[in-house]
Formats: structure tokens, sequence, C-alpha cells
């Protein structure tokens, strides 16, 4: 028995109703195990942005089952759903989402303020400065977004994804608008995390990124392929 | 996220644009600093008639003839005056008056165009304006109706300059006048300019200015004090009896009036009132106007920061914490903006009371009432906005640009 930290039944994702309706999803059934780093990958239209939002707890299915960390999060209201992004997933997005107006500090400690943690300022701040620390930002804690290249960002991104220590890191194309170099180091960073056990569940369309990844589900039509058929189909995608 | 989080937060988003706060809080300043100006003015009004109750003498009767009845204009005459002095107990001084159409009034070197005023000894005791230097004319005066004069002070100076005014002469339209006293200062009080007053024995009055038979003794106005304040409504019942009696009218239909000092205050405050509650409309829509800029503003940054509202919700934000961020928001500038109103409002209430003619109490109760009008304001205009942005749906607006 496989202990999944994800874990979707027959997921179902309807939009429109009736006549009009478009199924994004039509049954999904993807195990992510603890400490596992898996690519999902899929041509665009295939459901796995639909898919991601969900694993996200951003968008709850029409139907089926989400079970993360052994808790079933499919039927949750919108105050329950953000508490759990607060403190099980750390998103990392492609467009890095910092606001651009506060320092990366500030930015980093932005999920410390949410879901009701109670730290003291200080506690908060020490926190934010630890997680920059760790991707090698530190020296650039006071500055703004504005004043950092694209790699910088998505550093500071990973650092405020991993400040509410969640188990779960969510990276929808991390590297998407990032140079090789950056991306490079970005693909390091997210290694490292995965070698000290983190899950880790990635979007790309690139096969070269993907083949960081212990293992890549692959996404068409609102469905899962098979191994074989992902890999004819072109991870080319 | 705890209130001083969200507070600094909200300020965060405040401080952003700076600009945009300013104007956005523009609309509550001017709401909450015309809301202190219009009470400190209602406030100066009011002012202005409790000095007049002071300035009128005290238990002062006022007979007037009634206005708006045809004829009623020439029913108040001498006579009833003297009926009065007569018959009525309780009164300590009866002034009768009656004014001229505007008169040349020729000094050696000054000539000055005004009105005259007919009087009777009384006039200084009732209408408490005391004289300055000479005398007042006396009964004997009136009788022989002598040509004698008492000026103003103001119209003293104007007509002598500094030099002494008692014992020169002074030509009112062609007939010669002895200046026999000066009234002491007393400048204005309500509408009427006292040092700018010239009197006359009302006889002589009668004689010279009122030539037509129809009219030639009859009044503008008696005014009368009363011996106690006590005995007054009684006293008010006798004139009124004697009136009717004398004009043979009914109490039930007058040609003439009978009031207290305080009647005319009453009629004074009443359109004071009317005032005040017109500026207070005027102010409360205002606020209602720059609550309305509040909501506007309030909704354009909703929607320009749907991306960062998407970015919050997605690192585990609530509807609840995004709705609190934006109402803080809009109660903070709503609370700035009273706290610059108030003071934009108490420096403009005493601008207005140096600059212009009118006078302004600042009334301290305006300033909390105002201040509490601006926090309301802002919740129930910040609202709205405030939970629209709570209900977006996080995917939609973090793919927002």
């Amino acid at each position: 028995m496989v202990d999944y930290l994800i874990e979707t039944k027959a997921l179902k994702k309807v939009y429109g109703s009736g006549e009009i309706a478009v199924a994004a999803l039509d049954g999904v059934d993807v195990g992510v195990a603890a400490g596992e780093f898996v690519a999902i990958m899929g041509p665009s239209g295939s459901g796995k942005s639909t898919l991601m939002n969900i694993l996200g707890c951003l968008d709850r299915p029409t139907a089926g089952h989400y079970i993360l960390d052994e808790q079933d999060v499919s039927r949750l209201d919108k105050m329950e759903l953000a508490y759990v992004r607060n403190h099980k997933i750390g998103f990392i997005f492609q467009s890095f989402n910092l606001l651009p107006r506060i320092s990366a500090l500030k930015n980093v400690t932005l999920p410390m303020l949410y879901g009701g943690n109670g730290l003291h300022p200080e506690e908060r701040e020490e926190r934010a400065m630890a997680a920059l620390e760790s991707v090698g930002l530190a020296n650039r804690a006071h500055h703004r977004p504005s004043e950092m290249s694209g790699g910088q960002r998505q550093r500071v991104a990973i650092a405020r994804a991993l400040v509410n220590d969640p188990p779960l890191i969510l990276a929808d194309e991390p590297t998407g608008n990032l140079d090789t170099r950056s991306s490079k180091e970005i693909m390091e960073i997210l290694h490292n995390l995965h070698n000290r056990g983190r899950t880790i569940a990635m979007v790309t369309h690139e096969p070269d990124i993907a083949a960081h990844t212990q293992r890549v589900i692959c996404i068409r039509d609102g469905q899962v392929m098979t191994a074989g058929d992902c890999i004819s189909s072109g991870v080319t995608l | 996220m705890n209130f001083w989080d969200t507070f600094k937060t909200a300020w965060e988003g405040l401080t952003v644009n700076k600009l945009r706060s300013f104007l956005t809080t523009l609309g509550i300043i001017i709401g909450v600093a015309s809301v202190i100006i219009m009470m400190a003015v209602s406030a100066g009004a009011e002012a202005v008639i409790a000095e007049q109750i002071q300035g009128l003498g005290a238990n002062l009767i006022i007979v007037n003839p009634m206005r708006g009845v045809p004829g009623a204009g020439r029913t108040l005459l001498y006579d009833d005056a003297l009926a009065i002095e007569e018959q009525i107990k309780g009164i300590s001084g009866i002034s009768a008056e009656q004014i001229t159409a505007p008169l040349l009034i020729k000094a050696e070197r000054e000539t000055l165009e005004l009105s005259v005023t007919g009087a009777t000894p009384d006039y200084p005791a009732v209408r408490d304006v005391p004289v300055g230097s000479g005398r007042f004319f006396d009964q004997k005066d009136l009788d022989r109706k002598n040509k004698v004069v008492v000026l103003g002070y103001g119209i003293a100076r104007d007509l002598f300059g500094d030099g002494i005014a008692v014992g020169q002469t002074v030509n009112i339209g062609t007939t010669r006048f002895k200046v026999i006293g000066v009234m002491a200062e007393k400048g204005t009080v309500g509408d009427v300019d006292y040092d700018g007053q010239i009197y006359i024995p009302l006889t002589v009055l009668f004689q010279k200015y009122l030539p037509s038979p129809l009219a030639s003794d009859r009044l503008r106005t008696i005014y009368l004090e009363a011996d106690s304040k006590e005995t007054m409504d009684e006293t008010i019942l006798q004139i009124q009896n004697l009136m009717a009696k004398q004009h043979d009218v009914t109490l039930e239909n007058p040609d003439f009036v009978v009031q207290t000092q305080q009647d005319i205050i009453s009629t004074q405050e009443a359109t004071t009132e009317a005032f005040r509650s017109l500026l207070a409309w005027v102010a409360g829509v205002s606020l209602l106007v720059g609550g309305i800029g509040i909501m506007n503003i309030m909704l354009v940054s909703v929607t320009e920061r749907t991306r960062e509202i998407g970015v919050r919700q997605s690192l585990g934000a609530t509807p609840g914490d995004i709705r609190r961020q934006f109402l803080i928001e809009a109660i903070v500038l709503s609370l700035i903006g009273g706290l610059v109103g108030v003071a934009a409002g108490m420096s403009g209430a005493v601008l207005f009371g140096e600059l212009g003619d009118m006078r302004t109490v600042i009334v301290p109760s305006s300033i909390p009432l105002s201040f509490a009008a601006a926090a309301m304001v802002g919740i129930f205009f910040g609202y709205f906005p405030a939970n629209s942005a709570a209900q977006l749906d996080p995917i939609e607006a973090l793919r927002h640009e």
C-alpha cells in the first residue's frame, strides 16, 4: 500500500450545463506518494490547468474525490479551502505572482499573516529571512521584486511557498518565463527540496524540465494517459 | 489575520497611491469641514440673537401696527401711546417712535442724507441707549415743540469730527435745530446701528415732517418697559384690551400686535432653525457625495488589484481576510478625511468669522458628530467594494492582467 500525499478518485470537472456542458476533467485518478517529485504534462486544453487548480484547492471538482494529506478536501467551503492552501500547499507560479510594491521579505511574510498561526511579527520576519537564506537571497531581502531578475523573483516565490512549511509544493511552469541559466538554478533548488523529502508536483511542457522529475503524469482530453501513450504522443507536446 | 496585521496591510495599500488616496478623502474632508463650518455659522447667528436679548433692554413690550392689514399702517397713533401711559399700571417707561423719509442733514461743513427718528423722553431708558454728553430732550421740549436734536455717536463724529457737537446747530431739511446731546457709543445691535441715529422730539417730527392731516400723529412702534417680568403677561393683556377699545376692534381681529422681546427672538430663532436644518442637509449631502467617492475609488482599486487579491487568496487569505483589508482601507480613508476635515472645518469657521461679515461659533459637539458620520460613511460605502473583493474567484483573480 503506497502512502499517498495526494490521491484523486474519479475526479470530474464540468463547465457549463446541459447541452453545452464541457468536461475539462473526465474521471482522473492520480496518486502522488509523499516525497515524490512528479511532472504533469499535457497539451493546452488537456485539462492540466484545471487539475492543478483542484490540486491547489483553488477550485472544487464537480464530482469525485480529492484526498490531500489524508483529508477529503473536495467538498470544503471557501474558508476551509483557504486554510488548506495556507497550511498544506506552497504555490510557485510561472509569472511569480509577487506583490510588486513590497519588499521580498514582506512578500515572503505574507503566508504567515493568514491562516491564524498567531506568530509574533519578529518571529515571522525571522522565518521569512531564513526562507530567503535557503534560496540564497538573504542579501536581497529588502529589495522590491521590480529590482530583481526573473530568476531571483522566482527564488523569492519559492521562499514564500516554503515559509509555512507545507507538505506539498505545486509549481505551475516555474521556468516558463526564465532563461536557461535561471531555469537551471530553479530546478536545482527544487531538486534540493525533493532530496530533503518535500513532495513536488510540477506542470511543465518542456521535456527536458520534466526529465528532472521521477515520474510524468500525462493528461489529454481530461483523462490520464498511460506512460506509453504519453511518450508516443510526444513528450514534445 | 489579526487586526493590527490587517490594519498594516490596509495602510500599505493606501500609501502605495498617495495622490489617489488623498483625492478620495477630499470628499470626506469637504463633507466634514462643511458640517463644522455650517454648524459654526448657525451657532454664530444664534449668538447674535442672544446679544439682541441683552441689547434690547429688559422687560420690553413692543406694540406695532399689524402688517398685512389694509390701512393698518395708519392705525398706531400718538394718542394710543398717551392712553397707555395714562391708563396702564406696571409700566416704568414708554417710548413712542416714528421715522421720517431720508432728509438732508447739514452741519457747518458736512452734509448727510438720513432718516430722522422722532422720539419721546423715555427713549434712552427704554431702549437702553445712554446719553454720552449733553442731555436728551424732555417733556418740555416735546410740549413746546423745541427745535432740538440729539445725535448718535457716529453721526456726531461725521458732522463735527473731533469737535464738540453740543451747542452747535444742524439743519434738517429747511429747519434749523440746536444740538443738545450726543448719545454714548453703542454700535450695532441686531440690524439697528444705534450710532447712526438722529433724534428729534416726536411732536416736532409730526409738525414738520409728516404734514399729511391723515397721518399727522401716526407711530411706527411703541416700546414699553414693564416694571417686572412677573406681571408682564397681565400688563400685555391690559394693553391689548385698551388698544382694542381705542381702535374699536376685537381681540380676535386686531389691527395691532403686542409682542415681547421674547416673541421677536422666537420668530428669529425659527428662521435660524430653518436656516440651520438647510445647512445640515447641504453638509449631509456633501458627506454622502464623499462616501460615494470612496465607494467609487474602492471599486476601481479592487478591479486594479484583482491580481493581488488572487495572490493573497492563493496564499491562504479567506474571503473574510480580504473583506476586512478593503473595509479597513475605506474606514481609514474616511477617518483620515474626518481628521483633516475637522482641522479644515475649524480653521474655516475661524477664517469665515475673521474675514466674512458673519459671526461663527465652533460647536464642540459638531466635531465628534462629523467624525462619527465620516466613520459611518466609510463603513457603509466601503462594505460593498470590500465584499465584491472577497467574493472574487481565486482562479479568475490570478489570471487577471
